[in-house]
């Protein structure tokens, strides 16, 4: 319980350093940009001098990188995540208002991916026949070489629900994996030893197959979900769904300081939480085992 | 199965791969108009003699763009993934070699931009990048950024090689009888990664043709009126069925055809790499 305890506790550690310093990087990536700078709303000539000298004076309070970082952590400890750029709204409040449908179209995405992968890798490993090997090889290759951008396209082309878009862009990757990791557990000589005492093939990849792979599975779900969130922002950039993936575009787009941020840690903090857990997870169903 | 079965595959996608390359370089024999020529009386005119797959909206030949994006992405991908295997090479493969403080550094630094999805990142680093540039320098830009931000995978491996080999027999033998620093990392541990640094290479650059054509869609890769897969595929967006316009689908098509041959190629290196 104890090794289990520390192995959190060092995860925590390191999903906060890592989100705070990816939070720096984003912030320090923007204000390094050519023509930061410069604001446009300047050259409107309906702006007096005393607004251009505010203007002025709200873009120098982010000139020094660091000051500002540490600021903005200050306010967003007591829940302040600062205010749009380009949007003139409360990063927290876009958040809030994009998050669900995002967590929605991910988390869908994320199922139907699995399924579809774990259900192609089960029957390939469990029929052994090579014509269905190579038809989901052919299948799950033709997706790889495929862009997520291109797939996205498709989706509004075809009118494909975009959770669908973003299974069929994971799917493959989780696919290659799941199916190695079944086949060379099938390939152990336990499994040829429970075969020649005559237990059922169910049994055999219930029961011997699938908890061996388990662990390596679980890492494979944390990566899928770094995937599945890496591929929302073509979705919904090209789909126009107003959710996170499509709020990153436009903040990129928009070089919005604040908000691309706020993004990058919550990114980060997303891929990160979703990693430990598995690890934390596989950790467990290794001990169990042992 | 007999030798030449199992590579028959391998054979055919180098083919393919050679072929697409060689048309992509005799783009000035086949197309001397060039790819910015405008044909201003056949703006969005359908394949025919004179125009084999037609023009684009502004009336430029889409066979002769199709051609010189090939070139592009082709010639240009792999230089992207030299910057990012060599990258990979001096951050993992040192930080291997001298383990300790350094190691974890590296790693912190690798795990820090592992953490971020490879497109976020790409998007979020092109974007603060200016825009309105001059066509070369967007290209310029496009591919030295997917060098510089896609060495992270790599390293990891590197590292992981070059730590096992740190405390392999001969690198001991090697300083015990004096030779130390730079000197062994150069003369013992570096020719020893190089099936790994081979592998990495050769994994980048699809995935870096991908990426491309990724940002390319979003309107952040290489600017007009340069061609690529990524700035081609983008006319994709207009179609509203795809039996409507099928010769717009023809850079996919390469672009799946050269993914797909860099795969079929690749198989026996992933197991290298891992």
């Amino acid at each position: 319980m104890s090794a289990l305890g520390g192995r959190i506790a060092r995860h925590a550690l390191a999903l906060l350093a890592t989100v705070l310093l990816g939070g720096l990087l984003a912030a320090a990536l923007v204000r390094l940009a050519p023509g930061f700078d410069t604001d446009e709303q300047e050259l409107d000539p309906l702006l007096n001098s005393a607004s251009i000298q505010s203007l002025r004076q709200a873009r120098a309070e982010q000139s020094n990188i660091f000051r500002y970082y540490f600021s903005s952590l200050q306010r967003a400890a007591h829940g302040d995540l600062g205010t749009s750029i380009s949007l003139g709204q409360p990063v927290s409040t876009l958040l809030r208002q994009r998050a669900p449908l995002t967590l929605r179209l991910v988390g869908l995405g994320l199922l139907l991916s699995w399924a579809f992968a774990m259900g192609f890798a089960l029957c390939a490993a469990w029929l052994r026949i090579s014509a269905f090997d190579a038809l989901t090889t052919l299948i799950s290759g033709t997706f790889l070489c495929l862009p997520a951008a291109v797939l996205a396209l498709f989706a509004v082309l075809w009118r494909i629900p975009e959770a669908l878009a973003i299974a069929l862009i994971v799917f493959p990757r989780v696919y290659r994996y799941a199916h190695n990791l079944l086949d060379k557990a099938y390939g152990q000589a336990y499994i040829v030893t429970a075969r020649a005492k005559g237990l059922s093939e169910l049994r055999i990849l219930f029961c011997h197959t699938i908890p061996v792979a388990a662990p390596q599975l679980l890492a494979v779900a944390g990566i899928s979900v770094s995937i599945a969130v890496g591929a929302a922002i073509p979705v919904e950039a090209i789909c126009g769904l107003a959710g996170v993936g499509q709020l990153a575009w436009q903040a990129a787009l928009a070089r919005d300081l604040p908000l691309l941020t706020n993004i990058t840690m919550l990114v980060t903090a997303v891929t990160l939480l979703a990693n430990s857990g598995a690890d934390v997870i596989g950790h467990m169903l290794r001990g169990q085992e042992a | 199965m007999k030798p030449w079965r199992a590579n028959i595959w391998r054979w055919l996608a180098a083919a393919v791969l050679l072929a697409i390359v060689s048309l992509s370089l005799a783009a000035n024999w086949l197309a001397p108009a060039g790819y910015a020529k405008q044909y201003r009386e056949a703006a969005d005119a359908p394949p025919s003699h004179q125009h084999w797959l037609g023009t684009d909206e502004i009336g430029r030949d889409r066979f002769a763009r199709v051609l010189y994006g090939t070139r592009i992405s082709l010639l240009l991908a792999p230089a992207a993934a030299l910057i990012s295997t060599l990258m990979a090479a001096l951050i993992g493969g040192l930080a291997g070699y001298l383990g300790g403080a350094w190691q974890r550094a590296a790693m912190a630094v690798t795990d820090l931009f592992l953490s971020l999805p490879w497109l976020f990142l790409l998007i979020t680093v092109r974007a603060v990048m200016p825009l309105n540039v001059s066509p070369l320098f967007s290209v310029t830009v496009t591919f030295l950024l997917l060098g510089l931000l896609g060495w992270t995978s790599a390293a990891r491996v590197l590292c992981a090689s070059a730590s096992s080999l740190r405390n392999s027999d001969f690198v001991r033998q090697a300083r015990a009888s004096g030779i130390r620093g730079v000197r062994l990392f150069w003369i013992h541990v570096l020719p020893n990664l190089k099936p790994v640094l081979f592998a990495q290479f050769w994994i980048s650059v699809p995935a870096f043709i991908l990426a491309e054509a990724n940002l390319g869609i979003l309107g952040l890769g290489v600017a007009e009126p340069m061609p690529s897969w990524g700035s081609l595929l983008k006319e994709l967006e207009g179609l509203m069925s795809v039996g409507e316009e099928p010769w717009k689908f023809v850079p996919l098509v390469l672009l799946v055809m050269v993914v797909t041959s860099f795969q079929l190629l690749l198989s026996k290196q992933d197991e290298v790499a891992a």
